[in-house]
């Protein structure tokens, strides 16, 4: 097995080339076979990935069934996962066939829909696996084309400036982070992320168009990255892209942003900007705290007033994330720990939610909330599942949302009262949306006359659900699960974190003696 | 054992909400409240058989992260035992009695199955009340803090139709979140000084924190005051003190029997437990406790002032509860915990009982709950109206006051609640607290009858054809408020030895002392009259009682008490005047109630006209929802609103993203022309991207 994950990673594209070359027509049949083709795709794609997971030593912080293969024009194909990033390709395999039985019932261009999200899986799968800069930014990149076409090509009446706009939004950051790239390449004399993590950047202060950049080129390496994660995740002020992107995307591709496209981002943080550019991150992380606390608050306020269901939990997403950033950059291992958690935990539940939305609006196609109103009349198996993943979403104990919550947020106390005090208040906003959704929705008396026929969901719904009812509450009440996974890699990067930091303060210190 | 009690009803909660269809509506019940009654029986098997030592039983394991150690476990000592027994007996009288009250609700349509649903609730409720009490460290503790939460707010908005219903359920989860808000950061900033979240750790810990400083926001604080009076925002909003207490009233939205068993006897007592769970770090945390004292105080005599005027009758014992509670929380921020749990205990017996008189005489009434459409009920329904009068009995202090037998002689509320200002005197020089306490004891009797005489007495006022159908509530109903009566007679007189009897008692019954005597009698968990005791408690006046020995430290027993604190001491030597003087509030109280209720029943009339401006602060209670609403509500909105449209909007998509916003339509045009081209223009810029790297690569020397 010593391709295994290269194995795992391409398994969805060949589903994908089968689809693409062997099915025809667009009668019933073949949609069907289309779907099964994609569902089985996922599922072995999954069973595969779980031999990852068995063979995974957690004690062992470096990299694992690394494959390391020459590659066209002198680059190298290098593969490779570790405690921070088998967790996510675990959350990736495991969502995608629900995600798949989640558009079982998409009749327009279903061959090209099933097709789409399969090369998307084998993209995503990609990000958190490579460990070469030129195919990470590949994979990276490239992982943005089948969401386009999702939004566009599936999406809802605005889709078009909605895809737009994510395009604008992300292409800039990747620019930066490109230019970044052949930076670092010309400085380290390499492509190799495990190689780069041990180099030292400069970090010696210079002066630019009359700026004065503290940490020097790390810093503005870090910046780079930073320009394309901060938009990914999205962090506030750059987060108006997700609720359009949201709003347009039909539901399932809806579930794959916000449950795996944006936690590529949390994933950059660890992977390059904390071990690549310690001095860049200490010299920054203040900013980003901030930018997290403002957007929880920020963002729960605006998620407060709207209208439209999937917006609301959007915004909501944009909170969460902002707990993700602030543990990241807390810089301990609860910090660190919460932050990978959260974006796991927020994986399952903003899917679940999304579904949710997905579930009444294939039943009634509108998304604004005032068309609803006491669906637990009608509907009390649904009432019960928004309600479970309302809770989720607000961060009650024994779901998993808790945990990723309560460790960012011990972890940033540690560091900075003030976030943390900001943040924290974010706890309560967070009920006040949720509920407030949650009562416009489901309850009340059922009095809208197109609501009265509204059926409960199907055994098939019920059966998407299910696991992620199941994960959500597992997690929440045994988290070792996840932490025992990422613990000892995360207290490594911790580690090293901070001996970097005292090497350069040590050299400053002597510089300036 | 203490496993069983705290999963029994967590199985019910699933067996009944889950597998009602298959087995049925009534066995459904039935299954939930036989596991409470199991849950209840062991209970007090566990709290009679408990010696007062320690014991910690691990579940399974929880959060772990660095230094951060998580387990769900069970801590067992004295107070857990107390919460128990109060938890699973209410909880389990309430399962009994909803079988009669939630028979026919006509909040619901025919064929609905609401029933199991709300056993469910009501079973999921205990749980996680239980798994609050039995923690063994905070961030357990907080999962069932907000495992109740989510109960009550399921069982305010029960009636999911009631618009009402849903606002209060929404306002209680909120504002409840405001107090974990401080909570959380209490818990936070535990951890950062102590590096553990268990209470052992934290425990062995406090004691070198003193005078230590924290930085905290803009000024570094001491570091105890800080942490105690951050988790004291967690308790005040869980247990409806001032300024966090306006969810309270509006959770009568919810069943009574809800009422009953949440927003009475058990889940708001939490705030106080929190404290006496904390007792070694409140004990060097003055400022806190200072603070403490003056909210409870505040809060008894500002709740008894709503109650006052309030027509529906469930709000007039809400406010009762609130105002209670601050009773409670004055003597744990004296330093008298034990006092503090005793009168939790009996109210917890006396409060349900009140509330579900209360649904026995709504239930009679047909879901009628205003107080002026009653009137000389006690002939429909006598045996509620006995149960009621036992309740009110207890709750406005009716006792023989300075007949000491080893035990005072009177209804529970009579000797915890004058447990409660005998210690406020003590340990405040009969300072502010101690004459809140005493005009709200006052004001509590006045309400208390004012509802007995508006309801059982004078003539029947309201709908005739309700009136005349009034009838008494079955059995299902009346079983469990004999039993409560039993509880609301004695618990005062039963408990007072180990809760407020000499020093030296109540240090062992909470473990803080070794029992060396023979283990007999603790066997039975708490000594009646032991003579040696009684006899040094003859209130002559006289310290003839040596004080005991507590331990220096905490760690030991369920509370600690410091060396400095003599509190509990004290307050058995107070003067006879104060003694006597809740007495006479009681007195007084019941005969302004007598005259403007049965002699001159237009006397609130008139008074109110007098008084409108008064009347109307009082009846609108001071105003809180309406300033809250103005304050924190409406700009919460309007910020939200600001923030979007003029923030997301106009700045960061009109401003920073300007430039781009003109590109868009520009090459939204382009895509309109060639099908999606601009999935092929991005797909060009990203190749671009690619080659322009693979060029420098391969120009600069092969990859590494």
């Amino acid at each position: 097995m010593g391709n295994i994950l290269s194995l795992t990673t391409f398994i969805p594209l060949l589903g994908a080339a089968i689809l693409a070359l062997l099915l025809r027509g667009d009668d019933e049949a073949a949609q069907r076979n289309a779907k099964w083709v994609a569902l089985v795709t996922t599922i072995v794609t999954f069973v595969t990935s779980l031999f990852i997971l068995s063979n995974f030593d957690p004690a062992d912080t470096g990299f694992q069934m690394v494959e390391n293969r020459e590659w066209l024009l002198g680059l190298r194909y290098k593969m490779g996962v570790d405690g921070i990033s088998v967790l996510f390709v675990m959350l990736t395999t495991f969502l995608m066939p629900l995600v798949i039985a989640s558009c079982w019932d998409v009749t327009t261009r279903v061959k090209e829909y099933m097709i789409a999200f399969l090369i998307l899986e084998t993209l995503m799968l990609g990000v958190f696996l490579a460990l070469d800069l030129v195919l990470f930014y590949l994979f990276f990149e490239a992982g943005l084309i089948p969401m386009f076409l999702i939004i566009g090509i599936w999406g809802g009446k605005n889709r078009i400036y909605a895809s737009f706009k994510f395009f604008l939004y992300t292409f800039l950051g990747s620019v930066l982070m490109l230019v970044a790239m052949v930076a670092m390449f010309a400085e380290a004399g390499t492509t190799d992320i495990p190689t780069l993590m041990t180099h030292s950047f400069g970090t010696e202060d210079f002066s630019l168009l009359g700026i004065q950049i503290v940490g020097g080129m790390q810093t503005l390496l870090w910046l780079a990255f930073f320009a394309s994660f901060a938009v990914k995740m999205p962090m506030w002020p750059v987060h108006t892209w997700l609720p359009d992107a949201h709003v347009q995307a039909p539901t399932a591709g809806s579930v794959v942003l916000a449950a795996i496209l944006l936690k590529m981002g949390g994933y950059g943080f660890l992977r390059f900007s904390l071990p690549m550019f310690p001095v860049g991150s200490e010299v920054m992380g203040p900013l980003v705290l901030w930018l997290s606390a403002i957007a929880i608050v920020y963002t729960s306020l605006v998620a407060l007033v709207q209208d439209d269901m999937k917006k609301l939990i959007a915004y909501s997403s944009v909170a969460h994330m902002g707990y993700v950033t602030m543990g990241i950059f807390a810089v301990n291992q609860q910090g660190i720990d919460g932050a990978i958690f959260q974006m796991l935990s927020h994986g399952f539940s903003s899917g679940a939610l999304f579904l949710c939305v997905g579930v009444i609006y294939d039943r009634m196609h509108t998304r604004e909330i005032d068309a609803y109103g006491g669906l637990v009349n009608r509907m009390p198996a649904y009432a019960l599942i928004f309600m479970f993943f309302t809770m989720a979403n607000v961060g009650l104990p024994g779901t998993s949302g808790f945990v990723g919550e309560f460790l960012t947020l011990i972890g940033i106390f540690q560091v900075n009262t003030w976030v943390a005090v900001v943040a924290t208040s974010g706890v309560i906003l967070s009920a006040a949306y949720a509920l407030w959704l949650y009562r416009r929705v489901v309850m009340g008396d059922l009095i809208k006359e197109s609501l009265k026929t509204i059926s409960d969901m199907t055994k098939r719904e019920r059966l998407i659900f299910a696991p992620l009812v199941a994960m959500t509450l597992l997690l929440g009440v045994y988290p070792a699960l996840v932490l025992d996974i990422i613990g000892p890699s995360v207290n490594a990067l911790v580690g090293n974190y901070e001996t970097a930091l005292a090497t350069f303060e040590a050299a400053t210190q002597f510089a300036a003696n | 054992m203490e496993t069983i009690i705290l999963f029994a009803p967590l199985v019910g909660a699933i067996l009944c909400g889950f597998g009602w269809k298959l087995i049925g509506e009534t066995a459904a019940q039935w299954v939930a409240t036989s596991l409470l009654f199991l849950s209840a029986i062991l209970s007090w098997i566990v709290f009679l058989t408990f010696d007062g030592t320690t014991e910690n039983i691990q579940i399974l394991r929880w959060i772990e992260s660095g230094t951060l150690s998580t387990d769900w476990a069970i801590r067992m000592d004295r107070l857990t035992a107390i919460m128990l027994i109060v938890i699973t007996t209410v909880s389990a009288l309430v399962h009994l009695y909803s079988f009669g009250y939630m028979a026919h609700d006509e909040n619901f349509k025919e064929g609905e199955s609401y029933r199991p649903r709300f056993f469910a609730y009501l079973s999921f409720f205990t749980f996680a009340m239980l798994m609050l009490v039995t923690a063994d460290n905070l961030v357990q503790m907080f999962f069932g803090w907000e495992g109740v939460g989510v109960a009550s707010y399921l069982l305010i908005g029960f009636y999911y139709r009631k618009p009402s219903a849903n606002a209060a359920a929404i306002k209680a989860f909120v504002v409840n979140r405001v107090g974990d808000f401080g909570f959380a950061l209490g818990i936070f900033a535990l951890y950062m000084v102590t590096d553990s979240i268990r209470f052992e750790d934290i425990f062995d810990a406090i004691p070198n924190l003193q005078g230590e400083t924290i930085t905290f926001l803009w000024r570094d604080w001491d570091t105890l005051n800080l942490i105690a009076f951050l988790l004291f925002i967690g308790a005040m909003g869980k247990s409806a003190q001032l300024f966090l207490h306006t969810w309270l009233p509006d959770a009568m939205e919810g069943p009574t029997p809800v009422s009953a068993l949440i927003h009475a006897a058990t889940m708001v007592t939490a705030g106080v437990f929190l404290v006496c769970r904390m007792s070694p770090l409140m004990e060097y945390a003055p400022a806190a406790t200072n603070f403490i004292v003056f909210l409870g105080a505040s809060t008894a005599f500002f709740a008894a002032t709503v109650g006052l005027v309030q027509n529906d009758i469930k709000r007039v014992i809400a406010y009762s509860t609130c105002s209670q509670l601050g009773y409670m929380f004055v003597a744990a921020g004296l330093g008298v915990y034990s006092v503090a749990m005793f009168h939790l205990l009996t109210h917890a017996f006396f409060k349900a009982m009140l509330f579900l008189g209360a649904g026995s005489v709504i239930h009679a009434m047909h879901h009628e709950q205003d107080m002026r459409n009653y009137g000389g009920l006690r002939h429909k329904i006598p045996k509620t109206f006995w149960m009621m009068m036992i309740g009110t009995l207890a709750i406005t202090g009716v006792g023989i006051p300075l007949l000491y037998v080893g035990f005072p002689i009177g209804f529970a509320g009579f000797v915890s609640k004058d447990a409660i200002i005998e210690s406020a005197y003590a340990g405040t020089s009969g300072g502010y607290a101690f004459w809140m306490l005493v005009v709200a004891a006052l004001m509590t009797s006045f309400y208390s009858w004012r509802l007995m005489f508006m309801t059982f007495y004078g003539t029947p006022r309201g709908d005739a054809h309700t009136h005349e159908h009034a009838h008494e509530s079955p059995k299902t109903m009346l079983v469990p408020l004999y039993v409560l009566a039993v509880g609301a007679v004695f618990s005062g007189m039963v408990f007072y030895g180990p809760f407020f009897g000499s020093d030296e008692k109540v240090g062992k019954y909470f473990g803080a002392i070794d029992a060396y005597e023979t283990t007999e009698d603790h066997a039975l968990g708490f000594n009646l009259i032991s003579p040696a005791s009684a006899a040094g408690e003859e209130t002559d006046g006289e310290h003839g009682e040596e004080e005991a020995h507590w331990p220096e430290v905490p760690g030991k027993g369920a509370i600690f008490k410091a060396p400095d604190n003599h509190v509990l001491h004290d307050a058995h030597y107070v003067p006879v005047w104060v003694k006597l003087t809740p007495f006479f509030a009681m007195l007084a109280g019941l005969a302004l109630a007598y005259q403007m209720y049965i002699r001159r029943p237009d006397l609130p009339a008139k008074l109110a006209e007098q008084q409108r401006p008064l009347y109307n602060f009082l009846l609108n209670k001071w105003y809180f929802d309406e300033l809250y609403n103005f304050v924190f509500v409406k700009p919460a909105f309007a910020l939200g609103r600001i923030l979007w449209k003029r923030g997301d909007t106009d700045t960061i998509d009109g401003g920073i993203n300007g430039l781009a916003m003109g590109i868009i339509p520009f090459f939204t045009r382009l895509a309109g022309r060639a099908q999606s081209g601009y999935v092929f223009t991005y797909a060009f810029a990203m190749v671009l991207g690619i080659a322009a790297l693979l060029t420098w690569v391969t120009l600069f020397g092969g990859a590494g």
